[in-house]
């Protein structure tokens, strides 16, 4: 066994997480071997993680442009105009790999990070939102890892002062070995007051601010780009540590900062640390950047150069300033409380020099660690798609028990142990969260009639069944959670989340849905503003079900229009929008009630979505439709139990096509909505949805304590015990 | 007159602006920010408000550094002279820490950070920050912390209760709180520490608006001075 010091550098770069060719490219374009500190940078620069090597070429097929867009991927958030002179910015961010390894730190600095995206761009954060998937219940490991995680969520943005209104989160065993943790923020900014991080100018002062560098998450972008196995437990240093009360300080004084007018360039310090943010800002701005390492505020004794550019120490920034602005830095940081130091400046050589102890130890040109970043085309295979089911692959069941199944399983069971323990109403804007019966989560834009509408979606056993449906499925279903409550879906934030790209099968299901959300994207106008690519999700060898998550945003113009399905009055009558031809495949009905994964997810006509959305959407602002909620998992009668819970009324509703009672009760056909309107209303909404071609039946009418159909007699409070009790039966150890 | 207040803001507090809205949006007025290393505080208020967050990360103990801020020396002194003070949630645990009012704020019983709303009964109907609540029986706001179990020893709580100094009591009791106890006010009448969230309850769109009749009662409070 070789020493670290007697390592080659080519086994160094091997074990850095460098490729041999990826390697020989390094020395082709140096001309030389590069030293330590050169290919750490190299190697966290071209790690997937930072890289997006296997993803970019894919990733082009998104449509990122629209009328409402500012600025799209390629930024540290994606920007859209919100009217008046308003901005919204917000990303979606994984802390997979971090988060199973150390639950609450990879979680809490997964919250961390991504806020740290959306300020670096100027914009106040103003909602939280999270996607998870963990194992199955029963697997060992699942229980703590919930436990910390949201603890880890709770703990970081309850500190930081910034609601969390909205999420998902599943549990299957594909996600055994592999949680995932998707964090999106949102925020508020001016339109014309939008931060950037290439560098603009040579001659600038580098700012480094924030918390001392220590040795934490060393290399934590290139332990996120590779899969478990069974030694993954000594990658816990890897893991960040988070401080929610430096990062509020550093929000703080991050804003007073860019009002003062002396910041030029902003990013902040995320995966691979002072590293990419140095890079990255140099390079955008086709400049070159010094730094003196010296300069590094630390947290630790005799930090060598190498662990000062790969740390991944939390709550930092890097911001170039405008000539003679280092006092009005100064003096902001020092109210706040926070480290900083001007580290370096911007020059015109095109490299990155990084000076320590008086001596260079690290001289690289900028250009090639972009141009030359490696971009994969890598192998894949057309994914074995779930075939069409037929009506004698759906057994039917007693339909009592199978909701009181569904609504009681870990999938569709009330969140509610966990969405407690987050702030849902700090900053006093918030009008939905996860506990007020919308279907999305919605925050007034401060000060003004306006409300922005935010949703986290995906279906994973879609996806798994038929990725490129299953992709267009989390692009429509965000779409129409949106479009439920009231506001004109602008643009998504996507999650990647898959196995090992080096896998055909899993390269395959990478494209395939892709091209799904794209497709979508497309049809419904909802461009892709920014993203996040987290692959390698697998262990020994098993990958994690292919998990595409959308995180949207939409506007709401005047928020007293908005609607939800928390005030469905007895009396009123129920109509369902859109057609139900009985889709079955791979349906909550078929996992939970018949123990079966299997069958072709249900199709997804784009062109239907839109028009059924559209009139949807006019039906509120007519405030015809009193309430409103989109159907998904479980289908009708899993959306007529959270309409009568959140309501608090029965519901009698009756199945009025030639589909058997249990399918037409929980089959999953998308582009559908059940409404809520006044008698007096039903046939006019009839006449509308006529005349708009789409399809539209009274199923029912709201009032009497039971849920009733053919063949299903619940009452409200057997309903209510079913939803509410297994989580928290389960986080106790009771079931 | 018009309505005065001023918000204290420490490193941490998240909630300054939150109150401040409250204020605006019920009493209107002017609301001023008072950074916490400020040595005095603006003239003529008719309102101190101590908002939520976790000031210097409850570090130590909730509220226990924000209490020593240099500002709290001028809080002191005006509510000395009878200026109305609002400790909110952190502001409450801050009134504590700062000895303005008896009793400690712990860990809540179940060790969890709860967000949920909240019923709260009115105990005392004749304090400055109740008086515009009528005859209502109880009140909905909402509630958000992990560090929000009211604890006082026997002789104080006795002292508490036989003064009338609560104000609100939790109808079910989320943290363990001693006799059920979400809100008092000192002696004076003056001081009032609350862990509930008036600024999250005061208007309908944030689902309750019964956080309003307390700035209310404040804002009435001035024109029958």
């Amino acid at each position: 066994m070789t020493t670290a010091s007697s390592k080659t550098m080519a086994e160094k770069a091997l074990e850095y997480g460098l490729k041999a060719d990826e390697y020989q490219v390094i020395l082709d374009r140096l001309g030389r071997e590069p030293n330590d500190v050169e290919l750490g940078v190299y190697s966290v620069m071209w790690s997937e993680h930072c890289s997006y090597k296997s993803s970019r070429l894919h990733l082009k097929k998104f449509p990122v442009t629209g009328p409402r867009v500012i600025c799209g991927p390629g930024e540290n958030a994606g920007v859209i105009d919100i009217d008046d002179g308003q901005a919204c910015i917000f990303k979606m961010e994984s802390h997979n790999h971090p988060s199973f390894i150390e639950p609450y730190q990879g979680a809490a600095t997964g919250v961390g990070g991504i806020m740290r995206d959306v300020f670096t761009m100027g914009a106040r954060p103003v909602a939280l939102l999270n996607a998870l998937r963990f194992g199955e219940p029963e697997h060992p490991k699942t229980r703590r890892l919930v436990e910390g995680v949201v603890s880890g969520i709770g703990g970081y943005g309850n500190c930081v002062g910034v609601p969390t209104v909205a999420g998902e989160t599943n549990f299957h065993a594909g996600y055994n070995g592999n949680i995932l943790v998707n964090a999106m923020c949102v925020g508020l900014a001016d339109a014309d007051k939008i931060f950037y991080s290439a560098a603009p100018e040579p001659g600038l002062p580098v700012v480094y601010f924030g918390s001392k560098t220590g040795r934490d998450g060393i290399h934590g972008a290139t332990m996120a780009s590779v899969e478990f196995s069974e030694d993954s437990e000594e990658k816990r240093p890897t893991v960040q540590v988070g401080d929610p009360f430096a990062e509020k300080l550093l929000i703080e004084a991050t804003l007073e900062l860019m009002a003062s007018g002396a910041v030029a360039a902003i990013q902040d310090m995320g995966a691979a640390g002072l590293t990419s943010s140095s890079v990255e800002m140099a390079g955008k701005g086709g400049l070159g950047i010094t730094l003196d390492l010296d300069k590094v505020p630390q947290r630790e004794t005799n930090m060598s150069a190498y662990e000062m550019m790969l740390s991944e120490s939390q709550e930092r920034m890097l911001a170039i300033l405008k000539p003679g602005r280092e006092e009005d830095g100064y003096r902001i940081f020092r109210k706040w409380g926070l480290d900083a130091a001007v580290i370096g400046e911007t020059n015109t050589s095109g490299h990155i020099v990084l000076k320590h102890k008086g001596e260079v130890v690290c001289d690289l040109p900028l250009a090639p660690l972009s141009d030359d970043a490696p971009l994969y085309d890598r192998p894949w295979v057309e994914p074995a798609v779930e075939p069409e089911l037929t009506e004698a692959d759906v057994p039917a069941h007693d339909l009592n028990d199978a909701l009181l199944r569904i609504i009681s399983s870990p999938d569709e069971a009330s969140k509610r142990w966990l969405w407690e323990q987050y702030d849902r109403h700090v900053m006093a804007d918030t009008l939905s969260d996860s506990s007020t019966g919308h279907d999305a989560g919605m925050v007034r834009v401060h000060g003004t009639k306006k409300a922005l509408a935010v949703t986290s979606d995906c279906t994973p056993r879609y996806v798994q069944a038929n990725p490129y449906e299953g992709g267009k499925q989390a692009v429509a279903e965000a779409w129409r959670n949106l479009t439920a409550v009231g506001a004109e879906p602008i643009a998504i934030t996507d999650n990647l989340n898959f196995g090992s790209p080096e896998k055909p099968e899993t390269m395959g299901q990478i494209v395939r849905a892709i091209d799904g959300m794209a497709e979508a994207c497309r049809v419904l106008d909802f461009p892709v503003v920014s993203g996040n690519v987290s692959l390698y999700n697998e262990t020994n060898g098993v990958s994690i079900p292919p998990t595409p998550t959308v995180g949207a945003v939409g506007l709401i113009k005047d928020y007293d229009q908005r609607t939800g399905f928390n005030r469905v009055q007895p009396g009123q009558v129920l109509i369902l929008i859109g057609e139900t031809r009985g889709e079955m495949g791979s349906s909550l009905y078929l996992r939970e009630v018949c123990d079966l994964e299997k069958g072709a997810p249900p199709r997804v006509d784009l062109d239907v979505e839109k028009a059924n959305g559209t009139l949807v959407r006019r039906l509120i602002k007519s405030g015809v439709a009193r309430g409103v909620h989109d159907l998904s998992d479980g289908g009708l009668l899993s959306a007529a139990v959270d309409v009568a819970l959140a309501s608090k009324t029965g519901l009698q509703l009756k199945n009025p096509t030639d589909l058997a009672d249990h399918v037409f009760g929980f089959a999953e056909d998308q582009a559908r909505y059940l409404i809520a309107v006044d008698e007096a209303s039903a046939h006019l909404v009839i006449a509308q949805a006529a005349e708009a071609d789409v399809p539209a039946a009274v199923i029912g009418v709201a009032g009497g304590s039971d849920l009733s159909y053919t063949g299903l007699s619940l009452s409200i409070e057997a309903l209510r015990k079913a939803h509410e009790d297994w989580l928290p039966a389960y986080m106790a150890g009771k079931n | 007159m018009a309505f005065k207040a001023a918000v204290l803001v420490f490193p941490g507090s998240n909630c300054d602006r939150d109150c401040k809205t409250a204020v605006e949006t019920t009493v209107g007025g002017k609301v001023d920010m008072v950074w916490h290393e400020d040595t005095s505080l603006p003239s003529g208020l008719d309102l101190i408000v101590i908002p939520g967050g976790f000031s210097y990360g409850d570090y130590l103990r909730c509220g226990a550094m924000a209490s020593l801020s240099p500002v709290m020396q001028a809080v002191k002194a005006e509510a000395g002279r009878g200026v109305s003070v609002l400790g909110i949630c952190n502001g409450f645990q801050i009134l504590c820490e700062a000895g303005m009012l008896p009793g400690a704020l712990l860990r809540n019983a179940a060790l969890k950070y709860v967000c949920k709303p909240i019923e709260l009964t009115i105990e005392n109907r004749n304090t400055r920050f109740t008086s515009a609540y009528g005859n209502a029986k109880s009140v909905w706001m909402t509630q958000g912390n992990g560090d929000g179990n009211f604890f006082a020893d026997e002789a104080t709580l006795k002292e508490i209760e036989d003064n009338n100094q609560v104000v609100f009591r939790y109808a079910e009791n989320p943290n363990g709180s001693v006799n059920d106890i979400a809100g008092i006010v000192n002696t004076a009448g003056n001081v009032l520490g609350m862990m509930p969230h008036p600024d999250r309850a005061f208007e309908q769109a944030l689902g309750s608006a019964d956080g309003a009749p307390l700035f209310h009662s404040l804002a009435n409070a001035l024109q029958t001075a």
